[in-house]
């Protein structure tokens, strides 16, 4: 990898005493020509990671909000060429901001692991999230991303018991994404507690940052995950926002965004100096 | 013989039959899914699990079914056949396996019996379901009943309007039904949401899977439950003709019925097998052909043939018979179908439905739309074979599910 925007990020954010955010949307939502303003706002609105998800129409891990988002891109007519089209052009726009692409398998591997690690090397991503190939399954993704230079984010979740863990984390790398709540995006919230025994356990064993996600969709639960992870993963409630202002979403996902960066901020102490 | 060239020694340990199948979910169900795989394997070294299974499948499911001889039916084709070099006529004997005369009126009974034994092993005292035209769904209550289990069935909301009298005899025998929302509100949908509620509530829920499909064991377990079809057809064969059929024949959705059919003859060479896809309009119109008309994919926990389109995106399944409305098809198949062990024969719309109205006319058989998809492939392939050949063909269900369907299709006012 010439530069690895995901570490520098992270390292960034730790100096900083906060927790990188990480922001989800999906390519083409609500059509491919909307997407790089919405990906501008993510990034004007303090994002750190951006996590574009790629369409399918069988979602089977989303909840309603994404799902939807996923049926809109498709519905309007975005395809896989328009989503690597917009990583390259998000990567010309900003060369420092960390790209994760994040989908399913099988428009990823259509049209075989190679060619699909390829375009992401071309198109300037970071990192790759599949939600359905599972470590066991390692061969159909991992090693072609990996001779790419391309990191596989591995998803450790409720039922990731300590026996299971150490599979997981062979062939991680980037960050670990912890899925908060055993359950579907954007539905439950996790409770805190459990979330800061999950993120000390995960923490013990590997150190690869930790980011958490799935149902986290206010400034304050992204403050308290703040507090003891390394990243907090924030979907569906920006996927909401889209699904409500459509084409005209960018300045309303921008001031939600800044709410939550502003809530990551608050907890780190150089910040409170400074504003003191 | 050695188990290593046995075609009947699949899946390997990581749960791959050649390059399909395997274990394609959310990391969230993968504990589960290996806990389930532990939970079969000691289940199958178990004599009281097999004799408790042996024992329902008798006394409430109603087996052994007799493998009928379908003479008229036969005889019918043997008239249109050309003569063989003998001077007879060609047209081989038409046994039918009789899988809808089970209780609920289909083989899917099988399965669910089985999976519910699993699912008390496991201490779960919920299950759930996915449904097209709600022949599983309807299994799936009906063990769940029996077993005094909390059954939830996913059905698409397309498919609930359209099979009302299903939706009624769930509710009848206590389970919720969902109506699906999301996607096409077909099967595949009804899937979707079937594993989303699943992830959502592992600790205490067990899903059953309603055909040989989905993430390992799933494939291989409803495989050796429905395996009893084949087990049966053979040792039913051997007694009335003393040999072996010369060929078998089963309808092909996900593919439970026929690979519980095929699998205890895959490594007799001399039985040809052919298991017929659903080409609805036709191959060039819309179809539920993942074989003729897919390529290979990762859906719903397995890589098998799907119908797609050229980004991967899983297009539209049709054909009028909702158990066969399905972009995918069981793993097995695929890898059978790559190895050339079986073939696989497309059939529409309109031929089934003829072989629906004939079985019915010469036979007083009401086949499942399934089914008849079946009886349409032996009608194509009897008068080839000699008269002194045999052919079994899967009756995996009864056709009073579809009467509406079919009066629909022949423009008949009920």
């Amino acid at each position: 990898m010439t530069a690895d925007r995901l570490a520098a990020r992270f390292a960034t954010c730790k100096e900083a005493g906060r927790a990188a955010l990480v922001t989800f949307v999906t390519a083409g939502d609500p059509t491919v020509a909307a997407t790089p303003a919405i990906l501008d706002a993510l990034v004007a609105g303090g994002a750190d990671i951006i996590e574009l998800g790629m369409p399918f129409t069988d979602p089977m891990a989303d909840g309603p909000a994404i799902e939807l988002a996923n049926l809109r891109s498709l519905g309007s007519g975005t395809k896989t060429r328009d989503i690597f089209h917009l990583a390259t052009t998000f990567r010309a726009r900003h060369p420092h901001t960390p790209l994760v692409l994040m989908g399913y398998a099988n428009p990823m591997l259509v049209r075989g692991s190679e060619w699909f690690a390829g375009q992401c090397r071309q198109a300037g991503v970071d990192g790759v999230i599949c939600v359905d190939v599972p470590p066991e399954e390692d061969a159909e993704i991992g090693p072609a991303l990996r001779a790419a230079g391309i990191h596989l984010i591995r998803l450790a979740t409720p039922t990731t018991d300590a026996a299971r863990l150490p599979a997981v984390l062979d062939g991680a790398s980037g960050f670990l994404y912890h899925v908060a709540v055993a359950g579907i995006t954007g539905k439950q919230q996790a409770a805190q507690a459990a979330v800061e025994q999950a993120v000390a356990r995960l923490k013990a064993a590997t150190d690869l940052p930790i980011a958490v996600g799935f149902g986290v969709r206010s400034a304050e639960q992204a403050a308290a995950i703040g507090r003891v992870a390394d990243g907090v993963v924030v979907g569906s409630a920006i996927v909401d926002i889209i699904g409500s202002h459509g084409d005209a979403a960018a300045p309303f996902v921008q001031e939600f965004v800044a709410s939550l960066r502003g809530a990551l901020n608050a907890n780190s102490p150089h910040y409170r100096e400074t504003t003191a | 013989m050695t188990i290593k060239n046995s075609l009947r020694s699949q899946p390997d340990a990581s749960g791959h039959f050649g390059s399909f199948g395997g274990r394609y979910v959310a990391e969230t169900l993968m504990p589960l899914i290996l806990e389930l795989e532990k939970v079969y394997k000691a289940a199958r070294q178990d004599p009281e699990f097999d004799a408790e299974f042996t024992q329902l499948l008798r006394t409430y499911v109603g087996r052994p079914n007799p493998l009928y001889y379908a003479q008229r039916l036969t005889e019918a084709l043997r008239a249109g056949a050309p003569e063989g070099p003998n001077g007879q006529k060609k047209g081989a004997k038409i046994y039918l396996k009789r899988e809808e005369l089970n209780h609920t009126g289909a083989h899917k009974i099988n399965n669910c019996i089985g999976q519910a034994l699993l699912a008390r092993r496991m201490g779960k005292k919920k299950v759930i379901a996915e449904t097209g035209a709600g022949q599983h769904g309807v299994a799936t209550a009906t063990v769940a009943a029996l077993f005094g289990m909390e059954c939830k069935i996913f059905m698409g909301a397309k498919d609930v309007e359209r099979q009302k009298p299903n939706v009624f005899r769930m509710k009848l025998l206590g389970a919720e039904v969902v109506p699906v929302v999301s996607g096409s509100q077909t099967l595949k949908d009804a899937m979707n949401d079937a594993l989303r509620h699943w992830v959502s509530n592992v600790h205490d829920t067990f899903y059953i899977i309603g055909t040989a499909a989905g993430p390992h064991p799933y494939p291989e377990l409803v495989r050796d439950f429905q395996s009893i079809i084949g087990r049966e057809a053979r040792e039913q064969i051997l007694e009335i003709e003393g040999r072996l059929p010369d060929m078998l024949i089963a309808p092909v959705g996900g593919g439970s019925n026929a690979i519980g059919l095929f699998h205890p003859f895959l490594d007799d060479a001399e039985v040809k097998m052919i298991g017929v896809e659903a080409a609805g309009e036709g191959l060039q119109g819309k179809h539920a052909a993942s074989l003729a008309g897919g390529a290979s994919g990762i859906l719903h926990g397995n890589r098998t043939y799907l119908l797609q389109d050229e980004d991967g995106q899983i297009t539209e399944a049709h054909s009028i018979s909702a158990g066969l409305d399905y972009p995918g098809i069981g793993p097995e198949h695929s890898w059978l179908h790559e190895i050339g062990r079986v073939e696989y024969m497309p059939i529409t719309d309109d031929e089934a439905l003829a072989s629906f109205q004939k079985l019915a006319a010469l036979e007083g058989i009401i086949p499942a739309l399934e089914s008849a998809h079946a009886i349409a492939s032996a009608e194509k392939v009897a008068p080839t074979m000699d008269a002194d050949q045999i052919i079994v063909v899967n009756l995996s269900g009864r056709g009073d599910k579809d009467i509406f369907t079919v009066a629909d299709a022949l423009g008949v006012e009920m």
